[in-house]
């Protein structure tokens, strides 16, 4: 049933978790639809034909709609309506609020091409690979005008902006190639702007991974596809500690526990800082971001408000560098594994 | 708006109709200068809350003894466009029009202010967007201050300009002779339409000047 | 003052003539104070520039025929499709029935001679095409390619001619916050004696409901591009990342008037066809405070839902989730409607017009396109179908579907008001029928296209989605055609078309108390109104009817 309503439809797979229970919601809606629309309609055409006029000079009673019926006219659809509502409403919290054990990948649109870095991978460029069955979550932003990035597969779709990041999640049940396409215009590459989702079997991706680090590109369904151009760059850690270097965030912050100018970076992540107004603040990405755009509206206690601002001078992704940088200078030893993320509490907590 | 004998249009059934209209007619008119600016005081209120040091600072900066003297020209021009709708109630045109030409006077000196305030900005560098240059106020959110500050007052001062020459066409009526105690609802709409641009300047001084 | 001819006509003793002939010269019309005439200059602009904006979509839609390059390049597509969705709904659209058949039957419809302000009526056409030549000028330098929608920064950026289509889109603007102005006064202070609220027709209700719209939600568009024309011209930045603005902001400010202005678009096609279904089933309205105030409703609720074009803007969860339940709400008063409508036709005395064919056709898109909106507004469907062709079809039922079947019932029921002809009836059906079946065979295929996955405005396309979007160019290859017949046979008509008698419908609407057409002066004597509109239990011959 659901597979023949789905090509009746022409929706296309449903390749994501999200999209199976998003298509029910939607048989649901349409075929109710259908269902009350038909049944006003028959009746409309009954009347037609019922009380067609048979002559010129022909009067008709005065009836007004009584009460109830206006209720019924009110209420009938008003339930249905709510109802379909909170369905929905359900289904738009599940997919906006990212799981807590989602894999990270930082998204950057820009006219016209999709770039993709892993937290501690490689960097690719259209094609975004991703183990499938694994939750995946993207944080994205854009380096020029407003994008978006939507996969109809797995009927996800989310803007992304410049200056600002938005996150969207997808889990690709089987592995598989799905297209990406922008779905916010963009000029003149818009209807180019086109990208693919490669979905591996865990081990595979695994592999891919591997290789990545080695610098190679090639594994099984690694094979390079005409959009998998961009060579590794290396990952997101050692551009940050490039960019450190470059924009001479070390002159004035160390990464050995020593005090300088500003505070060190030595285990800041999640570092509780007492700030000069008296207030605590946990340093997660949002604050180190802020700190590195309008520094001197949070200050920690005991340095001097001299940080000059980053902002234009950093983008997007090399603030995602930075921080990915700062997170890997832990006094124990050298952190594997993916990035924690944020501290966000998902909403209705799933 | 016609002339004083035959002024009620065709389709009016009686002149009190015809004011009643009128009067109608310019509220609807100020209700949508209202909601003109309120995109604008929105813009305001998002980017206050974004940048609220930034906004303070620059506020500080501003000339508060400009802005002041301004809001105190602004009020009594109000006033005495009051005056000359009373004066023209109670049959004094002459009075009514020198309110008038008092009030317009008040309209330029405003004019003259704000010229003065902005040519202390250009030379500061304080100017908006991409032109900003304000070495005292460096921080991220001053120039979008100083954007929002030439909008809203630059867009205030062409409603001065506007009301200015509203209110220079209903003194040439009244000094025709066109209103008196039987007719006097185009001043009274001219008066209106001043205590709009009056009151939205007594929105703008308080929120970039004062706080 | 210097008698008009009508006046000289009424000393000698002769019968008044009509509108049309009390003065011929040209500036006899452009100097006109008479709502009638106003609406009659209107009506020409608009279905001018209908079938400019139709000449876009065609264009569009024939490139569409082919995934790859071809016809035009993508930046003349773009361009294309912004100039289709600025023409259509600043030109056409939101005008088209306030100011062509508003302007001339409500004060007909009240009992009035003319509207409360004839000469800012006649400056509203004067500002409509200032606007306008400012448009056509940026379209023959090249246009705009932003989408009508102008998001930032894409739009303060874009190195077309952006500033003077808003400068244009401004002027336009202001043509109709004074045509909702002289509406709503009119209705307040222009009444006959014995026309209470209660018994204004519909079409005045759904005036005055698209009035407030007009005035209130306008000044919030010119603002927003006003500001990103100082954006562009001048780096001001309140939507620029760059400069510590938020282009989200732009699309609050935006969506806060171009929602409302689709139930300004909406809105006026409901009361025509209130009116049409009342005069082709000759029966009362079902309910009438219900159909009356519904409209009063979606002008209030509309104001509160425009996040719903933001589900997947960056807006947060919960707000998101706030606007999709508004949304929900706005929904109901159209089923109320609908309900009404048909509720009408029980015991009615059906007369299956041309207009009746447009009420049917009508009634089909307005369920099919709303529903379709109450999917949307469930927030999480939007995910998938937000910027594909669903959205595109989404509106165009209710824009095209619904509002341009309404505008097109509305000039086949007034026709032999405005110009004392009648048309030919059988080719009236025929492009009815071609325009109810072109119209589906160009709309459905891009619904399917929008659940397949095809994104909006994109110039190519991945080859899968070739066959639905052939099957939409046939479309409205037809639909073309079908506007095509009736411009012949109402231009024909409009020059050799039969006299037709005072009132040929037996319709009870008030503006049938008067000659078709009117003379100027409307009425001989203002009537007093004590019937209740759209009251059919008496039969009434075609001549003019009386009221009181």
């Amino acid at each position: 049933m659901n597979e023949f309503l789905r090509r009746l439809l022409f929706l296309p797979d449903q390749a994501s978790t999200f999209a199976r229970d998003l298509d029910q919601l939607h048989f649901f809606v349409i075929i109710t639809t259908f269902v009350m629309s038909t049944a006003v309609g028959l009746t409309a055409i009954v009347f037609f034909v019922r009380y067609r006029r048979r002559s010129e000079t022909q009067t008709t009673p005065h009836i007004e709609v009584p009460p109830w019926m206006e209720a019924l006219f009110i209420s009938v659809p008003l339930s249905l309506f709510v109802f379909w509502f909170f369905l929905g409403y359900r289904e738009f919290v599940r997919q906006q609020t990212p799981p807590a054990d989602s894999m990270d990948v930082y998204v950057m649109a820009k006219k016209w091409m999709w770039k993709f870095a892993y937290p501690d991978g490689p960097n690719a460029v259209n094609v975004l690979r991703v183990p499938a069955g694994r939750n995946v979550r993207l944080l994205m932003t854009s380096r020029d005008v407003i994008h978006s990035f939507y996969v109809p597969e797995f009927r996800v779709k989310m803007d992304v902006l410049p200056g600002r990041y938005t996150q969207a999640w997808f889990n690709a049940v089987s592995p598989g190639r799905y297209q990406i396409l922008c779905a916010e215009f963009c000029g003149a590459g818009h209807s180019i702007m086109r990208g693919e989702v490669i979905a591996l079997k865990p081990q595979e991706f695994e592999d891919w991974l591997a290789y990545q680090h080695r610098g190679v590109v090639a594994t099984q369904d690694g094979a390079p596809t005409e959009l998998d151009f961009a060579p590794p760059l290396g990952n997101l850690v050692d551009q940050g500690r490039r960019i450190a270097a470059e924009q001479g965030c070390l002159k004035c912050h160390s990464t050995d526990g020593t005090r300088h100018i500003g505070p060190t970076w030595l285990d800041l992540y999640h570092r509780r800082e007492r700030l000069t107004d008296g207030s605590t603040v946990e340093a997660d990405e949002a604050y180190l971001t802020q700190s590195m755009m309008d520094p001197a509206f949070r200050v920690v206690e005991g340095f001097q408000p001299v940080m000059p601002s980053f902002q234009g001078k950093l983008a997007g992704p090399e603030v995602a560098a930075l921080l990915e940088y700062i997170k890997s200078l832990q006094s124990d030893a050298v952190r594997t594994g993916p990035s924690e993320g944020p501290a966000y509490a998902p909403v209705r907590g799933r | 708006m016609g002339i004083p004998e035959g002024i009620i249009g065709h389709h009016f059934s009686s002149l009190a109709r015809q004011n009643e209209a009128m009067r109608l007619g310019m509220w609807l008119f100020l209700a949508t200068e209202i909601l003109l600016f309120a995109g604008l005081f929105t813009g305001y209120a998002v980017y206050r809350f974004e940048f609220p040091l930034a906004f303070a600072d620059g506020s500080r900066h501003l000339n508060l003894a400009a802005g002041t003297v301004n809001t105190v020209v602004l009020i009594t021009s109000s006033f005495t466009v009051a005056l000359a709708i009373h004066f023209a109630r109670t049959d004094r045109p002459r009075a009514a029009a020198v309110c008038l030409v008092l009030t317009i006077l008040m309209a330029l000196a405003f004019l003259g202010i704000k010229a003065i305030e902005y040519t202390e900005h250009f030379h500061e560098r304080a100017l908006p967007g991409k032109f900003y240059a304000f070495k005292e106020v460096p921080i991220p959110g001053a120039a979008m201050f100083y954007s929002l500050y030439f909008l809203m007052t630059g867009l205030h001062g062409l409603h001065v300009v506007i009301g200015m020459s509203v209110l220079t066409w209903i003194l040439w009526r009244t000094l025709q002779g066109r209103y008196s105690s039987r007719y006097y609802t185009g001043l009274e709409l001219g008066g209106l339409y001043w205590h709009l641009v009056d009151l939205i300047w007594i929105f703008l001084y308080p929120l970039l000047y004062l706080i | 003052m210097r008698l008009s001819e009508a006046d000289s006509h009424a000393l000698a003793g002769a019968p008044a003539p009509t509108y049309l002939e009390d003065g011929t010269t040209v500036m006899s019309w452009l100097n006109t104070r008479d709502h009638k005439r106003v609406a009659v200059l209107f009506l020409f602009s608009v279905i001018f520039f209908f079938f400019i904006g139709g000449v876009f979509a065609l264009l569009l839609r024939f490139k569409l025929l082919q995934p790859g390059p071809f016809f035009v390049d993508a930046i003349s597509y773009n361009r294309l499709f912004t100039l289709h969705g600025v023409v259509m709904i600043f030109l056409f659209l939101i005008p088209a029935i306030p100011s062509a058949f508003g302007n001339f039957v409500l004060p007909l419809m009240i009992g009035a001679r003319d509207v409360a302000f004839p000469r800012i009526n006649l400056l509203s056409w004067y500002l409509y095409w200032i606007g306008a030549v400012i448009a056509i000028w940026a379209m023959v330098h090249g246009g705009a390619d932003t989408g009508w929608t102008f998001y930032t920064p894409y739009s303060s950026t874009s190195p077309t001619q952006v500033a003077p289509i808003l400068l244009g889109a401004f002027i336009l603007g202001f043509s109709s916050i004074l045509t909702g102005l002289n509406f709503i006064v009119t209705v307040h202070t222009l009444r006959a004696p014995g026309l209470s609220w209660m018994r204004m027709p519909l079409f005045v209700w759904g005036l005055y409901a698209t009035s407030i719209i007009q005035i209130l939600a306008t000044p919030v568009l010119g603002i927003t591009l006003l500001v990103v024309t100082v954006e562009r011209i001048g780096g001001f930045g309140l939507f620029d990342p760059a400069r510590g603005g938020d282009p989200v902001l732009f699309q609050h400010m935006f969506w806060f008037y171009s929602h409302p202005a689709v139930y300004i678009m909406v809105l006026p096609a409901m009361g025509v066809i209130s009116e049409c279904v009342c005069a082709f089933s000759r029966k009362n309205p079902f309910g009438y405070r219900a159909i009356a105030f519904s409209s009063i409703g979606i002008a209030f609720v509309g104001f509160f839902t425009w996040g719903h074009h933001l589900f997947v803007a960056g807006q947060s969860t919960f707000i998101g989730g706030a606007f999709g339940i508004l949304s929900m709400f706005v929904g109901i008063f159209t089923a109320i409607k609908v309900f009404n409508w048909v509720g009408t036709l029980y015991r009615g005395a059906i007369s299956f017009k041309t207009p009746f064919a447009y009420i049917c056709g009508f009634l089909y898109f307005l369920v099919f396109g709303g529903m379709t909106g109450i999917a949307l507004a469930t927030t999480s469907l939007d995910i998938h179908w937000h910027d594909t062709y669903f959205i595109v079809a989404h509106f165009h039922f209710i824009m095209v579907g619904a509002s341009v079947m309404a505008f097109l019932a509305g000039l086949h029921y007034w026709f032999p008001k405005m110009f004392g002809r009648t048309y030919s009836e059988g080719w009236g059906l025929v492009a009815a029928s071609l325009i109810i079946l072109g119209f589906n065979a160009t709309f459905v295929p891009q619904f399917l296209l929008g659940n397949f996955g095809m994104p909006r405005r994109y110039y190519q396309y991945p080859e899968h989605f070739q066959a639905l979007n052939v099957a939409s160019t046939a479309g409205a290859t037809l639909l073309g055609f079908g506007f095509i017949i009736i411009l012949i046979y109402l231009a024909i008509a409009l020059r050799y078309g039969e006299r037709s008698v005072p009132n040929p419908w037996g319709s009870k609407g008030f503006e049938w108390m008067t000659a078709s057409p009117p003379p100027t002066h409307n009425f001989d004597e203002i009537p007093t109104i004590t019937q209740m509109p759209h009251d059919y239990r008496t039969h009434e011959p075609p001549g003019v009817i009386r009221v009181a």
